[in-house]
């Protein structure tokens, strides 16, 4: 199992190595101790390989992520799995803002809490957070679901586009142009393969509230026609 | 962008080693603000003296000048000047008259104020900041993207007795609020839009608010966005903007609390695996004092 140890070697070094791995590697499980709040850790990686973070990562952590599986064993600064594509980032602690910001693809995990704009213009993302998500969360969020086991903070999905968001907790204001939705049995399969997914258990996908677009700001209104 | 931190000490034990502990925690910012660094120590003092730090060329002269009534001691650029309540017209009557290109950074019972131009570790350097004992102490790492590289644009301000306070982010509502502070008595060394928040606080505080109150009242009347942190004599404060625009992570342990803009700065910290790491709320008051 390759180790890297940034007491002692470079972030550079790490990365460097990780973009140059092959899609068929054998040297499949990372590990990298002293990340010491680094920034950019294993961002970039394309490859299936597991990449476990022994400590609190700095920005942009996993960023741009394709096919990878990264492990957090501490907090994440601003923008983990930011722009992820394909797969899987878990986080143990909390995460600092807009994690899982613009992603693509792929799911990011949080054990803990995420602060302000969690999954702020997601665009096919699963993001599961099983603390509470801070203000202005899924702002302008676009496609994937963002699914919260706690509170939801201020202005939740505000100018939201197509993006599911499930909430057990309590949300504190919704956004402009968010409202709740029924919580439709389509619904419920959604939240059920998700909370799989992240390893949540005894939670009913019935205890959460679902949320999503009125779709009155982003759709084209016919009145506006003249303007054309 | 710019760097912040703050360290403000629970156990006594840790006080000889703040300034070391401030001074890596400075460094470490470096790369959110090469151009300019500066810090303020609450360091001792004694309840009927007052010091003052001031900052400028010919600084020997000052000394010699006052020698019959102030303690000096000189730190590179800057000299703090060390005196009774009493002769403290008489100090600042003769800095006025006889040497008004001098800046005071900072004056009270216990703050030392410096800044300067260049990398944060030289700044730190400069200044000894390593040796220096105290309470709590507050630092910035400064970019400037809208003015100048020059000293005066250094963080920390000052405005009040014992009082100071870094800013990361930009107010859009300086010049209004500069003129309504002027009229309030208020006086300003600077241009600078942090100078006015550091004003804003003092004013509050001099009206009766405490820390928490100022702080919120700002909310209403500092129009941007910013991450604060600021100092008083027994006090240390954080308050991030309603949106949270700019970065703030903190660390509490029985021994002390701290605050950088990125977690990085905190690594150093003794008993940092065991802290509570967390981020503070945006628009919320966050202070802690001493008795």
């Amino acid at each position: 199992m390759p180790a890297f140890d940034l007491a002692v070697t470079t972030r550079r070094e790490l990365n460097a190595a990780l973009h140059a791995l092959p899609a068929n590697t054998n040297e499949t499980h990372w590990h990298v101790a002293n990340p010491e709040g680094a920034h950019a850790l294993a961002a970039g990686v394309n490859a299936p390989v597991t990449i476990e973070i022994d400590g609190h990562a700095g920005y942009y952590c996993a960023g741009m992520n394709q096919l990878a599986t990264v492990i957090v064993n501490g907090n994440v600064g601003v923008g983990v799995a930011e722009n992820m594509m394909s797969g899987r980032v878990h986080v143990k602690g909390d995460a600092s803002q807009a994690a899982g910001a613009t992603a693509h693809g792929g799911l990011l995990v949080i054990d803990g809490n995420a602060s302000a704009r969690c999954g702020i213009s997601m665009k096919g993302v699963d993001i599961v957070v099983k603390g509470s998500i801070g203000p202005m969360s899924a702002f302008m969020a676009q496609a994937g679901n963002l699914v919260v086991l706690g509170d939801a903070g201020e202005a939740l999905g505000d100018s939201l586009y197509e993006t599911r968001i499930f909430v057990r907790g309590a949300v504190k204001s919704l956004g402009a142009d968010c409202i709740e939705k029924e919580l439709r049995p389509e619904h419920e399969e959604i939240l059920t393969k998700l909370l799989l997914d992240a390893g949540v258990e005894g939670v009913s996908p019935q205890e959460f509230r679902r949320y999503g677009s009125a779709r009155g700001l982003y759709n084209f209104h016919v009145d506006n026609a003249s303007a054309y | 962008m710019c760097g912040i931190v703050g360290l403000f000490l629970k156990d006594p034990a840790l006080e000889p080693d703040l300034g070391r502990l401030l001074a890596d925690m400075l460094v470490v910012m470096t790369d959110r603000g090469p151009d300019s660094a500066g810090f303020a120590v609450y360091g001792g003092g004694d309840a009927g003296h007052l010091k003052v730090t001031v900052r400028g060329p010919r600084l020997d002269e000052v000394e010699d000048a006052l020698a019959g009534i102030a303690r000096a001691v000189r730190r590179d650029t800057h000299l703090v000047l060390s005196f009774a309540v009493s002769f403290e017209e008489q100090v600042r009557g003769w800095l006025a008259l006889h040497r008004p290109d001098l800046v005071v950074t900072g004056s009270g019972q216990r703050i030392e104020l410096y800044k300067e131009v260049g990398l944060p570790r030289q700044v730190a350097d400069r200044f000894a900041l390593p040796a220096m004992a105290g309470t709590h102490g507050i630092g910035h790492t400064r970019m400037a993207t809208e003015s100048a590289v020059t000293t005066d644009g250094a963080h920390p301000f000052s405005t009040g007795r014992d009082q100071c306070l870094v800013h990361n982010g930009s107010l859009s509502n300086h010049r209004s609020l500069r003129r309504r502070l002027e009229r309030e008595g208020l006086s300003f060394v600077t241009d600078n839009d942090s100078e006015v928040a550091a004003g804003y606080i003092s004013w509050r505080l001099r009206e009766g608010d405490s820390l928490t109150t100022a702080l919120e009242a700002g909310l209403e009347d500092l129009d941007g966005f910013y991450t604060f942190v600021i100092g008083t004599e027994n006090g240390f404060a954080v308050m991030r903007d309603p949106i949270s625009c700019k970065p703030a992570v903190m660390a509490e342990t029985d021994r002390y609390v701290a605050f950088g803009s990125e977690y990085r700065a905190l690594v150093g910290l003794p008993g940092i695996e065991q802290a509570r790491i967390f981020e503070p709320e945006p628009a919320h008051a966050y202070v802690w004092e001493r008795n």
